[in-house]
């Protein structure tokens, strides 16, 4: 902290250091952000320019001409559109589980001590570490040596299995960086723990906990390896893609694909409108 | 007190009771789960003679479930429809076979627990997995009696193949050729052997398939020996022969299934590939992708129809492979998929459809496939084709494995 | 509720779900890969760890190779990342958090799908080699598909948000009057940044390493979607061996080798730098 008392006195309070010296400046940091976003989007743009492709026949790789036939024909596949209710459904149960046990578990992890904590700790590392192909090739031995029949439900099981650590490490970082004298300060108001926890501590929670599930949903309904080990008869929308690289894809998965990114810029923009508002109040 | 306050300590304190508790528990844990797995992983071997009557006592139930490949019956299911106008019978379709030997993952473990896995009916490839579900006991004995049209309408070469004698457990659903595609925008030459996709003037842009069956079959005829009679040390002779095509740069990657593109767009110049793709590809895109049998020989593989043991249905399901070939039906799949089908028949329903037809573009695309050698081959075609190599499940891993590792490189 | 009791209380459901999904299965594949026999036959317990001789003796290769494109895809991360996290966290200003989503929102789009377009965008002839050959930038027989580099950047393409984040939420809780007095106190910024931004952001950047190093390593869907000859992955061996082969014993060996060297990094530098510090910095 020695540095801040050569902080000069007249240097600004407000939140964001001043600007005057960098507003000169070229802001390559702001190019470079812009190119590796363009770099991240490339691929996702060429799949939405091609869900407009009229192709002539099976496969849907050269350009030919704009249609709009395939949003209006969306849904012509039942598979498909069965794969991506699978898909969807899966990955908002994986959501509220893994979002509800990890944030149990990021609780527990950033606020107290206890016995076993350290192999807390060790597990979830190690279930984060540990290789996609493995974890869903021995979650297949285990409910084959328990005679469960793999299908929706173990994948919602092992969805939930690789998510639940990243939403409670999500939730930890959060719980740490609060600082305990807000609640101890609710409770000497008076609050009981319960009260403290849902008017003081889950809302200083919330986007953590709202972070947490969103990934838990990006990583379930992203997900391939393990999907394809514990899904039995049931087929998600990557499964299906994968299978369909054999025939050709059919446009509609590039229309749905574009929907769920869609989906996605939708969040975005309410997020940049209530991020304005914050900043205008 | 802060629990903050000293969290070197704190760390410290916990951590030296780490090391000790948490072998333990971890140990104790290892231990749970090896005393679950020391059960083993059954290979559960069945013993089909048991089925001697399986058929006396089966009935029709109505409701059938069905896997395939996807894309493999148009999107309305016209011959479905077709099936259930005829019979009652309704279907319940599934595209859930994306690769043999994922499916057969998916599959075997039910069916060593003698669970239902989901399809009362299903279509796998003539390749090791068939092989296994074969020699597992996994498939019924088909009752040749139900399957009328079947004697009556398929090809010989559909009524004698290598991987299953005398169609006892399937019945071909489509076949097709894995023969040399080449695209005539960058190839200025006449592709006619298999010599061509080991010449360096290619260099980086030959494809070839991953998959050890089919590989394996291309290393074999371009050592001049015929994959039906191959011996182990011609295997090694074909992976040396394969491994000099790729370590002399010639071969750009080995492809799953998935080569369509890029040699559409020249990435690739020349590849192994399957007849229907291509053919599929030059009617629909109006490209000019030329295939053809290498003077070699090439490989003639079928995607079966097939009932599992556990089957909730099998009469429907041996009701739907009989009326698979009726020709009207047969020549309907055939026009949506491309492949070959194992009703030459079709060819010839095919025509007069072309024939009768008002519609000048669908005439003109029927009269093309029926007069297509790579839909409809003829005799002299089919004297050039091979199977794979047909082996037992306990030979297939040594095979996989000399091949793998000139694909796996 | 007891203190006492309210940490187990909220471990427990999570626990349970990891137990008896991750740990009780891993163990039993630690079993499986000790077995012998074939799929036909079944696999039997007979403790043989030749296997594991086998695996390391027949995949030395690949899993050298794994490591190093791990390795490279990471550092490709880093080098991309970084600076991208750094501008967001100071200078994003009330976007912060829009930016973050624009990271996240390639993930909405599946995993499989958004590789294989790469196969589109990387073609020889395609929209980016294509016009720069037509332009004359590029000779007519280069390509980028089907290569190690290719391999390398799908990863670090598939796998750069989860680089961003941690080394995000690690400068955006930095005090900004720390990097205030930091300009003030070093004559150029980029003492500044070495002397007091960069110290500070390491847990970040090793926890990103983590985050994209173990997946990058382990991955086969880039390798088998982008890569050529001689760019095979210990991903597409295990997938080959477990899904193709049904070679349970050999793909069991050989996913605990690899897991084994990743635990092994892990936690060398785990200990290194305290592991609640490692962890805390995690998303």
């Amino acid at each position: 902290m020695s540095t801040l008392t050569q902080t000069p006195p007249d240097a600004p309070t407000g939140d964001r250091p001043p600007r005057r010296r960098r507003r000169v400046r070229v802001d390559w940091g702001r190019y470079h952000t812009w190119a590796v976003l363009a770099w991240l989007f490339a691929p996702i743009l060429f799949m939405i320019a091609f869900s407009f492709n009229d192709p002539a026949g099976r496969h849907n790789i050269t350009w030919q001409g704009f249609t709009l036939k395939w949003y209006q024909n969306a849904f012509a596949h039942s598979e498909l559109n069965e794969a991506m209710f699978n898909s969807v459904s899966i990955a908002l149960l994986t959501m509220v589980l893994a979002g509800g046990l990890g944030t149990l578990l990021g609780l527990a992890l950033g606020r107290f001590s206890f016995r076993g904590k350290q192999l807390t700790n060790l597990v979830m590392f190690a279930a984060i570490s540990a290789p996609e192909v493995v974890l869903g090739a021995a979650l297949l031995s285990t409910f084959l040596m328990m005679n469960v029949t793999t299908g929706y439900w173990t994948t919602v099981i092992a969805h939930v299995m690789f998510c639940v650590s990243f939403v409670a490490i999500t939730v930890r970082a959060r719980v740490i960086t609060l600082d305990p004298r807000l609640e101890e300060a609710a409770r000497d108001l008076g609050a009981g723990p319960w009260d403290t926890f849902r008017l003081v501590t889950l809302p200083m929670l919330s986007p953590a906990i709202m972070a947490g599930g969103l990934l838990a949903f990006a990583l379930s309904i992203d997900d391939y390896i393990i999907t394809s080990f514990v899904s039995g008869d049931v087929t998600t929308f990557p499964l299906w893609i994968w299978g369909a690289t054999r025939v050709g894809i059919p446009p509609q998965v590039n229309v749905m694909g574009t929907l769920l990114f869609a989906v996605g810029l939708l969040m975005a923009v309410i997020n940049i409108v209530t991020a304005r508002r914050r900043n205008a109040a | 007190m802060n629990r903050r306050s000293d969290p070197a300590l704190l760390r410290g304190l916990t951590r030296a009771r780490l090391t000790r508790r948490h072998t333990l528990q971890a140990g104790g844990a290892a231990a749970a789960a090896l005393a679950l797995a020391s059960c083993g992983v059954g290979g559960q071997q069945r013993d089909p003679a048991e089925d001697g009557n399986y058929w006396s006592d089966k009935e029709r139930t109505g409701n059938l479930r069905w896997a395939n490949w996807p894309l493999y019956m148009d999107s309305e299911r016209t011959q479905i429809q077709q099936f259930t106008e005829a019979t009652g019978i309704r279907v319940d379709y599934k595209e859930d076979v994306h690769e043999a030997p994922s499916f057969f993952g998916q599959i075997q473990p039910k069916l060593a627990n003698g669970d239902d896995i989901g399809y009362d009916l299903m279509v796998l490839t003539n390749g090791f997995e068939l092989a296994k579900l074969i020699e597992l006991g996994y498939l019924v004995q088909l009752d040749h009696t139900r399957l009328p049209a079947f004697a009556e309408y398929a090809g010989e070469v559909y009524q004698n193949s290598t991987f299953d004698p005398g169609n006892k457990y399937t019945v071909p659903y489509a076949s097709g050729i894995t023969g040399i595609a080449y695209n005539p925008e960058y190839v200025d030459r006449e592709i006619t052997s298999l010599k061509d996709l080991w010449d360096p003037e290619f260099a980086g842009k030959v494809g070839m398939f991953a998959d050890p069956q089919e590989i394996a079959n291309f290393g074999l005829l371009a050592n001049g020996v015929r994959p039906g009679e191959s011996t182990p040390e011609d295997w090694e002779a074909a992976a040396d022969k394969l491994r000099e095509q790729r370590d002399s740069g010639v071969v750009r990657s080995y492809y799953e299934q998935d080569y369509i593109q890029p040699l559409t767009t020249g990435d690739l110049w020349m590849t192994m590939a399957w007849s229907g793709d291509i053919y599929q590809q030059n009617a629909e895109e109006g490209t000019n992708l030329k295939f053809v049998i290498p003077d070699e020989g090439a490989t003639l593989w079928t995607d079966n129809l097939m009932i599992p043991y556990t089957s909730k249905a099998p009469v429907d399901a041996i009701e739907l492979m009989n009326f698979l070939y009726e020709p009207e039906i047969a020549t309907g799949l055939t026009e949506y998929i491309g492949y070959i089908s194992p009703v030459p028949h079709a060819q010839e329903v095919m025509a007069e459809w072309a024939d009768a037809e008002s519609d000048g573009e669908r005439a003109e695309a029927l009269r093309e496939m029926s007069e297509s050698s790579l839909v409809f081959p003829d005799e002299g075609d089919y004297q050039k084709l091979h199977n794979y190599v047909a082996l037992p499940p306990d030979q297939q891993g040594e095979f996989s494995s000399l091949f793998q590792a000139v694909t796996q490189s | 509720m007891n203190r006492k009791i309210t940490p187990y209380v909220l471990v427990l459901p999570a626990w349970a779900w990891l137990a008896l999904f991750f740990v009780v299965p891993i163990g039993g594949m630690l079993s499986l890969s000790l077995t012998t026999g074939n799929v036909v036959t079944g696999f039997q317990q007979t403790f043989e760890v030749g296997n594991y001789a086998t695996a390391v003796g027949t995949y030395w290769e690949q899993i050298l190779r794994s490591l190093f494109y791990g390795a490279c895809a990471t550092l490709v991360c880093i080098a991309l990342g970084y600076p991208m996290a750094y501008w967001i966290a100071f200078r994003g200003g009330a976007y912060k958090s829009t930016y973050l989503l624009l990271v996240l929102l390639p993930f909405f789009v599946s995993f499989v799908l958004r590789t294989i377009s790469w196969r589109f965008f990387l073609a020889d002839n395609g929209v980016v080699l294509g016009t720069l050959k037509n332009i004359g930038l590029l000779p007519d027989g280069f390509a980028v598909l089907n290569s190690a580099p290719a391999v390398i950047l799908g990863l670090a393409y598939n796998f750069l948000p989860f680089m961003v984040l941690p080394i995000y939420a690690v400068l955006e809780r930095m005090d900004p009057h720390l990097v205030e007095a930091a300009h003030d106190l070093y004559s150029n910024r980029i003492q500044a940044f070495a002397r007091v931004i960069l110290p500070v952001s390491l847990p970040g950047v090793f926890a990103g390493v983590l985050m994209t190093f173990i997946p990058t390593s382990a991955d086969y869907v880039n390798a088998s979607v982008l890569g050529g000859t001689h760019n095979t992955m210990i991903g597409n061996v295990i997938q080959t061996q477990y899904l193709v082969n049904n070679n349970y014993p050999i793909a069991a060996s050989i996913t605990f080798v690899l897991m084994g060297l990743l635990l092994v990094g892990i936690f060398s530098y785990a200990r290194a730098l305290g592991t609640e510090k490692v962890m805390e910095v995690h998303a």
